[in-house]
């Protein structure tokens, strides 16, 4: 183990985490990014010593911040060492300390310096319509800023719905022709749909392209495999009510604190393409079958007009 | 004429947001606050069933995940008349009230502090100082000299690298930053543990509502969540509610009272002259009167004439928005169209911005955490009175003080402090229903016959926040929302009055115009959420709009 290695338990240790906590966490997600266990000790690596942090630029375009919010609520590794010590955060309207011209300026800096090196995280769709009028930061629309932004990175990582495939700015009648970025630039993006997703599938994309110097595998609409590979149904702990036909038909009843079924509410776990029920959210506290609400099938495009109205029986 | 500014983006704000002043002798002589995005979520809402509003609506923020999606469940229950039972108000509250903690310590650490906080001047710090320093302002469980020199030793690291990430290319060294090395580096080290603290007090939120950000167990009639009314389940929101109270009282409010105390001049700057607050928390089925933070309305800062607001007062006005022109309407009768084109922004005659002006009895009005406290101190609220009167004399200031930037950043701290302790209670009395046997979360109901109205009046980390819904055969009709960004961050109106932050702006210093740190302080002392901001309802003139946008 090398020194800065060592460096990082300590500090780890410092906070509270033990380095069997930390191996844990590294088990978990390695499972998730569905490597080979031959692999925990280099996921163990990435966040230990990085030579030098990978330079990320974090566009917002039509959004509403849920997503970075959602990763900021990641715990293995808390939010603090993904900005301090794993990647290098260079442009993130959210965090960063820089306003106005100070963040114009360093968000050209880094795309100069770093050109087809950094990765490109998008939140939020893009307006087309009236030349993307809709939409604007420093007076450039987001068309524009995509236009310029997005070719140059190593990859764009689309996260949530809207970057993805347009989300609920997108759903009828789309008053600003709001695209996903792939769609309204033309390019190939990885997207991690969700609203919001859960940041462990973020962490774990970003890991697999560390660890690997590649992108996971995608399906067709280019979602990562190892967290889109199965739907909701097929995982949800409810699914053996399903089978015994034990079905929920009024929120708050016997049934509904019994835990059963919640089809016949309008849940879309059956056609939702996600691992809620594996990862869980916060911190593995809970998600939203097991909150007794039926599945709204964020992470399937257009799901704002194709899966509603929402409480209504597939 | 002075120097024009033009800030945009502004940044460490939820939103696209452009503010530009005028600068003269040097202070801010004029402002103009302008949005620069438009979704229309209440225009796809247009024909869809209501219960689904609640989870369209939600989506107007992901930072006050909560509210909006509270707001319009409440909409849809007015319309519908539906009363929830008694442990549903309690688990809204409860989320409600985690909302508040969670909003805004990372308000205050991660969007705020950095305005009055250098973090590069904490590299000079001598850590023991440090020490000492938070010893004596606080009971704070981190600290000693050992902890800020691994802080110190982290922060050099990483300056070190050369990657200075969020950091980079911002104002440190500016004249404006007052604190002193070991405050600087005792902020900092906070900033770095409330990244922490949030993503454990968010868990507050994921137990009886699913997930954060975007909950999911609110529908009409109550809540979803009967099957984690357990022991465990509430012992659990128990303990991370006792850890992030205890981060509030222990660094929190004593970082808030530490740093305001070498800013006390801005205490007389970035003040606004209106008060509006819906309240909200209601501790019986009773509102307004059982709200836990009361509803109230104050002009002219005259704090002893602070009345009873009526919803029916507020109008929306659109002459300085990028809408198609109209009479300034109440929510009910909104009639407004997005200009069919990209626009033009036009500050000095014509329309600038995407937010609407939203007008209580043609004024314009403040919201948020210092109207709240300043209607709950006008009527001698038990927790926030003695907490106000206590902090203003620690600080040596006059509770006229509280008119002012300061005063809105440590009345977001005072009312965070007492909310928090209020939970206690809530989460006692959820414990003796359950107890009691009591573990009813829902109430059925029926479609109203014909046409139905319903309003949500609520106030929520930012503010006051209505959403109003017209229903008819089981669909949408209208559906409109004012929100706390709009009233605070929102246009000149019909009148050519400014909207609050514009007024606040107005006598802000600035002492080098191409890096108006101080512009920033004011402006997100408001905590800016500009996507919940803007958005459009077109009612009456369905027709007329489908045929325009196609």
């Amino acid at each position: 183990m090398d020194k800065e290695q060592r460096k990082f338990y300590e500090r780890l240790e410092g906070k509270g985490v033990s380095r069997r906590d930390f191996m844990r966490y590294c088990t978990f997600l390695t499972a998730t990014v569905g490597l080979s266990a031959a692999y925990v000790p280099k996921v163990a690596e990435v966040f230990a010593a990085p030579t030098q942090r990978p330079p990320v630029i974090w566009l917002h375009f039509a959004e509403c911040t849920g997503c970075s919010e959602a990763v900021l609520r990641s715990t293995y590794p808390y939010i603090d060492d993904l900005v301090l010590e794993v990647l290098s955060l260079e442009y993130h309207e959210t965090v960063m300390a820089a306003a106005g011209q100070q963040a114009e300026d360093q968000l050209h800096a880094a795309v100069k310096k770093y050109e087809g090196k950094y990765i490109c995280v998008v939140e939020g769709a893009i307006a087309t319509k009236f030349n993307g009028g809709y939409g604007k930061i420093a007076g450039r629309t987001f068309l524009e800023v995509g236009k310029e932004i997005c070719p140059k990175a190593a990859a764009v990582i689309c996260l949530g719905a809207c970057s993805s495939f347009g989300g609920i700015q997108a759903a009828k009648p789309n008053p600003g022709g709001y695209k996903g970025v792939g769609e309204a630039l033309g390019i190939k993006t990885v997207n991690i749909p969700g609203c919001p997703p859960n940041p462990v599938n973020f962490v774990g994309t970003v890991v697999n392209y560390l660890l690997l110097g590649k992108l996971p595998v995608l399906d067709n609409l280019g979602r990562p495999l190892f967290a889109y590979g199965k739907t909701i149904h097929d995982q949800c702990p409810r699914r053996s009510h399903f089978e015994n036909e034990e079905f929920v038909t009024e929120f708050g009843s016997p049934e509904a604190a019994m835990g059963y079924c919640l089809y016949k509410m309008g849940c879309r776990g059956p056609e939702t393409f996600n691992n809620c029920p594996i990862a869980k959210f916060n911190d593995g506290t809970s998600f939203p079958i097991e909150a007794g609400h039926p599945c709204i099938g964020c992470s399937e495009p257009d799901f704002w007009d194709k899966m509603t109205p929402f409480f209504k029986e597939m | 004429m002075g120097n024009r500014i033009t800030i945009d983006p502004i940044t460490r704000i939820e939103g696209h947001l452009r503010i530009e002043v005028e600068v003269s002798g040097g202070k801010v002589v004029n402002a103009w606050s302008s949005g620069q995005m438009f979704r229309g979520i209440e225009l796809i809402l247009q024909g869809r069933d209501p219960r689904d509003a609640p989870l369209f609506t939600q989506r107007s923020c992901g930072v006050c995940t909560q509210t909006h999606y509270l707001a319009s469940v409440r909409a849809v229950e007015d319309a519908v008349r539906v009363t929830i039972p008694d442990n549903a108000r309690i688990i809204r509250n409860l989320m409600s009230a985690a909302q508040f903690q969670h909003d805004h310590i990372v308000h205050f650490y991660h969007l705020h502090a950095l305005d009055w906080v250098d973090v590069v001047s904490a590299l000079k710090a001598d850590p023991k100082a440090t020490a000492s320093l938070s010893d004596s302002v606080s009971n704070a469980s981190m600290g000693g000299a050992a902890y800020f020199k691994s802080v110190q030793q982290r922060l050099k690291t990483f300056v070190d690298s050369g990657q200075l990430g969020p950091f980079a290319n911002a104002y440190w060294g500016h004249p404006a930053y007052k604190l002193p090395p070991e405050a600087n580096l005792m902020a900092a080290a906070h900033y770095v543990e409330a990244l922490r603290i949030q993503a454990r007090a968010a868990r507050l939120h994921a137990i009886f509502g699913a997930k954060n950000p975007h909950l999911q167990s609110f529908v009409v009639g109550g809540v979803t969540c009967v099957a984690d009314l357990t022991p465990d389940r509430i012992a659990e929101f128990l303990y991370i509610w006792k850890e992030t109270q205890s981060f509030i009282e222990n660094v929190y409010i004593p970082d808030v009272v530490a740093v305001a105390s070498f800013y006390k001049d801005w205490g007389a700057i970035g003040g606004t002259t209106n008060f509006l607050a819906w309240g909200d928390l209601p501790e019986t089925g009773k509102e307004p009167e059982s709200l836990f933070m009361p509803r109230g309305v104050i002009k002219k800062r005259d704090l002893a004439g602070v009345a009873m607001p009526q919803q029916e007062k507020v109008t929306e006005h659109v002459k300085r928005s990028w809408y198609v022109d109209g009479e300034p309407k109440h929510p009910y009768k909104g009639e407004t169209k997005p200009l069919q084109e990209n626009p033009t922004y036009k500050p000095d005659d014509g329309k600038y911005s995407w937010l609407k002006a939203p007008r209580y009895d043609n004024e314009p009005c403040e919201v948020g955490p210092l109207a709240r406290v300043l209607v709950a101190y006008a009527k001698g609220h038990a927790m926030i009175k003695p907490l106000v009167d206590q902090t203003c004399q620690k600080l040596g200031i006059p509770v006229t003080a509280l008119f002012s930037t300061l005063g809105r950043t440590a009345a977001r701290a005072l009312e965070t402090l007492a909310i928090g302790k209020a939970m206690e209670g809530w989460i006692m009395q959820l414990v003796e229903n359950v107890k009691g046997g009591n573990t009813k979360t829902y109430q059925s109901w029926d479609w109203p016959k014909g046409e139905a109205m319903g309003v949500g009046l609520n106030d929520v980390a930012r503010g006051s926040l209505g959403h109003w819904i017209s229903i008819e055969n089981k669909k949408i009709k209208n559906y409109q929302y004012v929100v706390p960004s709009t009233w605070n961050l929102g246009p000149r109106c019909g009148n050519n009055k400014m909207g609050p932050v514009e007024e606040a702006l107005i006598g802000t210093p600035v002492a080098d115009p191409k890096q108006p740190l101080e512009v920033l302080r004011t402006v997100h002392s408001f905590d800016p959420c500009i996507a919940c901001g803007v958005h459009v309802i077109d009612p009456d003139s369905n027709q007329v709009y489908k045929i325009k946008a196609l």
